[in-house]
């Protein structure tokens, strides 16, 4: 994102905003925006899911392929998380190679559901050393009004969720018919909580998100409160208070976002 | 016989005849191929006796002198300021223009206006290459200090502001909010926290149902039921 | 077995279900979507905007820019690597010579149109439902343009001559298949995209593009229909 110097009037504005529980749409400090989850709306893909959090727009779809498993782990396979922030969805991305912003996203979305377990890499094994299924996870923006970490982490699960192995004949994919659920262990959710001056608060705004200062994002595997992912970002450093004020706040949000991707309509598949 | 195709206020879109005939003549946002008028662009029929031109609906706002527009302070260079005002092309404000007050020779200009900055300022000059350049040296024009910015299509700008400026005026009065709307579509606001957030709603609003009638008593409800 | 019946129930000249909606990526200038069957196309417009690197800049008139990319998880088969290959710059270039000879960007030098287009879902006839996308979100956006353009493929399965093939039948192996993605100014009813692969006679070109006039009127009409609406929420 094009950093521009942070306006202190503008600043000091947004930051009373946020104390007065009046943000720009209205919203109180842990507050979200509404959220939108709607599954299975790719036809080409295993698994697919369009979140819209406002006017944020995240597309998540899965593709699985057979490969040989890495030699150190001949039976299991693994996945791939890639973001693409495109250039379609916000006037501040330009088309090229993934930038810094789009690669911490797709690592932390990747932290998430590997270290929170979201798979058994072991259950995609086929055959052992020789063949594995692996599961490519792409997250593109279609229109970025801000928060796209927490919108991508629901997008990734909920299109995991709706995933289908494509049949196999004779060693070969038979990508146009589909067979049994991919197995989904835990579903791991993302809660980033922002920091400006004092204030904590949740869901950003692209047009609170310049005068951001740090934020924490937390990967969240069940409403117990499993911690699956850390990623502090933002050069501001938090105090251990505002840390654990940070994950309380982002434990009871994920219930919310829990909720929105349980009642998740399906389209047709 | 020449025959005008559409009722005035209709929406075009590029491409559609508008007139057949040769007693029309072709204006903006129109060209003529062989006996016809045709749309260049999406908008609003407009006739007026044998002129037929359209009245964009969308697009990037156009410079213009005289024009109040809102900018932001992008890069300080030796002789002044380059400010974005929202177009295709940038803007630049002089070391003359800068203020009514004297600016000294080697001055650290972003004591005056800094990068990042948002500032309301007049369109002095258009030239045929695109150079912008805009004045501030009217008191009226300054650093817009605090507040927030909202963007909206520079087509419904008059329908913001309103025929004598009946809107904005009972916006502002309504909220209590101070605003700027800027004829480059941004519009700048600045309230009490809750206020502020009804103006911005009600212009919003404004935006979208530009197209119908009776639009500034339903915005006023809009805003005595949204204070409440 | 020859085709004379389509696999889905479709009639000769029938394209599958078209949806045209426009304003649906609301940080671009313009945009639209455009999905015919499963194959599903979004288009938006920025600009015109200042253009860098200078050079670039043409001082005589504004550059029009077209971006097509097939997402990763669009495609049938294989995940689609990220980022643009040779067969999505060929078709970005031959996606930017439909508008090319439309747009008027005389107005706005040294400036810059970006059109992006993203296909989320294809089954077959992406170009031609990214070209119809990129039209909609072009004047969407305001830019002077001529005319719209309306595009769907033509083209044949065995003996019969067909329009808007989808997957499945461009993958028919028992006959011969021939794909001819058609783009249209639907004023002059002029031919702004051309291509063909597979084997086909001339009558039978001659007869797609006949029978192509229909749909394309079709598909047409749903584009402006969308772009009125989007300015009065639907109401005539």
């Amino acid at each position: 994102m094009t950093r521009t110097n942070v306006n202190k009037s503008f600043r000091a504005h947004l930051l009373n905003k946020l104390q007065t529980d009046y943000r720009f749409d209205n919203r109180k400090k842990e507050e979200y925006r509404d959220i939108k989850v709607e599954l299975g709306v790719i036809s080409k893909a295993e698994g697919s899911c369009r979140v819209t959090l406002g006017d944020t727009i995240v597309l998540a779809g899965t593709k699985l392929g057979i490969e040989r498993p890495y030699p150190d782990r001949p039976d299991t396979g693994s996945i791939t998380v890639n973001a693409e922030l495109l250039p379609m969805s916000s006037p501040d991305f330009e088309s090229g190679p993934p930038g810094i912003q789009s690669i911490e996203l797709a690592r932390v979305v990747d932290r998430s559901i590997r270290e929170g377990g979201a798979i058994d890499f072991k259950k995609l094994s086929i055959e052992h050393g020789e063949k594995a299924w692996f599961v490519f996870i792409d997250i593109v923006s279609m229109n970025n009004d801000g928060n796209l970490m927490d919108a991508a982490c629901l997008a990734a699960t909920g299109a995991l969720l709706n995933t289908k192995y494509p049949n196999v004949k004779d060693g070969i994919i038979d990508y146009k018919n589909h067979g049994k659920d991919l197995e989904i262990e835990a579903q791991p959710l993302l809660v980033t909580v922002n920091k400006i001056g004092d204030s904590l608060f949740v869901d950003a705004l692209r047009a609170e998100e310049p005068y951001i200062e740090a934020r924490l994002s937390i990967g969240i595997l069940d409403d117990k409160g499993t911690i699956c992912a850390l990623q502090k970002g933002g050069t501001t450093p938090f105090t251990e208070e505002e840390i654990a004020k940070a994950l309380d706040l982002a434990i009871l949000k994920s219930k919310e976002l829990r909720k929105a991707l349980k009642g998740g309509k399906t389209g047709k598949k | 016989m020449s025959k005008v195709l559409f009722e005035p206020k209709q929406i075009v879109v590029p491409g559609e005849t508008l007139a057949e005939g040769m007693d029309n003549l072709p204006g903006e946002g129109t060209f003529r191929d062989g006996d016809k008028i045709v749309a260049n662009v999406l908008g609003l029929m407009n006739v007026k006796g044998r002129l037929i031109s359209l009245i964009p609906l969308s697009g990037k706002y156009k410079p213009k002198r005289d024009d109040v527009i809102i900018g932001r302070v992008t890069d300080i260079a030796s002789k002044g300021w380059i400010v974005n005002i929202n177009c295709a092309y940038h803007a630049m404000i002089t070391l003359k223009d800068a203020t009514s007050d004297f600016i000294p020779k080697d001055a650290n200009l972003s004591k005056y206006y800094d990068v990042g900055d948002y500032v309301l300022a007049k369109i002095v000059k258009v030239t045929s290459q695109n150079l912008i350049d805009l004045s501030m040296r009217d008191p009226r024009f300054k650093k817009l200090d605090g507040g927030r910015l909202i963007e909206i299509n520079t087509t419904k700008v008059p329908r913001v502001i309103g025929k004598a400026a009946s809107m904005i005026s009972m916006i502002k009065e309504k909220t209590g909010c101070r605003i700027f709307v800027g004829q480059n579509g941004l519009v700048w606001l600045k309230g009490e926290p809750k206020g502020e957030n009804v103006a911005a709603e009600a212009i919003l609003k404004i935006e979208r149902e530009s197209h119908l009638s009776g639009l500034t008593d339903q915005i006023e409800k809009f805003i005595v039921k949204s204070l409440k | 077995m020859a085709y004379t019946k389509r696999h889905d129930g479709r009639k000769m000249d029938e394209t599958r279900p078209v949806e045209a909606e426009v304003g649906v990526i609301k940080n671009a200038d313009g945009s639209a979507r455009f999905k015919i069957g499963d194959t599903e196309a979004y288009a938006a417009v920025y600009g015109p905007r200042e253009l860098y690197p200078s050079f670039l800049k043409n001082p005589s008139q504004g550059t029009l820019r077209c971006y097509y990319n097939m997402l990763p998880f669009s495609g049938m088969g294989n995940r689609v690597r990220p980022g643009p290959s040779r067969r999505s710059k060929e078709i970005s270039l031959v996606t930017h010579n439909c508008f090319q000879p439309i747009v008027d960007l005389r107005a706005f030098p040294n400036t810059v149109v970006d059109v992006y287009i993203e296909l989320t879902d294809t089954d077959a006839g992406s170009r031609c439902a990214g070209i119809c996308a990129a039209s909609m979100a072009l004047a969407h956006a305001g830019v002077p343009m001529k005319d719209l353009v309306s595009a769907v493929s033509g083209g044949k399965v065995g003996k019969s001559v067909l329009v808007d093939l989808d997957y499945k039948e461009e993958a028919y192996e028992n006959e011969e298949v021939s794909d001819m993605p058609v783009a249209v100014l639907p004023r002059t009813g002029e031919i702004v995209l051309l291509q063909m692969d597979g084997k086909i006679s001339v009558d039978e070109i001659k007869k797609a593009l006949k029978i192509l006039k229909k749909p394309i009127e079709k598909i047409y009409e749903l584009q402006k229909t969308a772009l009125k609406n989007s300015f009065t929420g639907g109401e005539k």
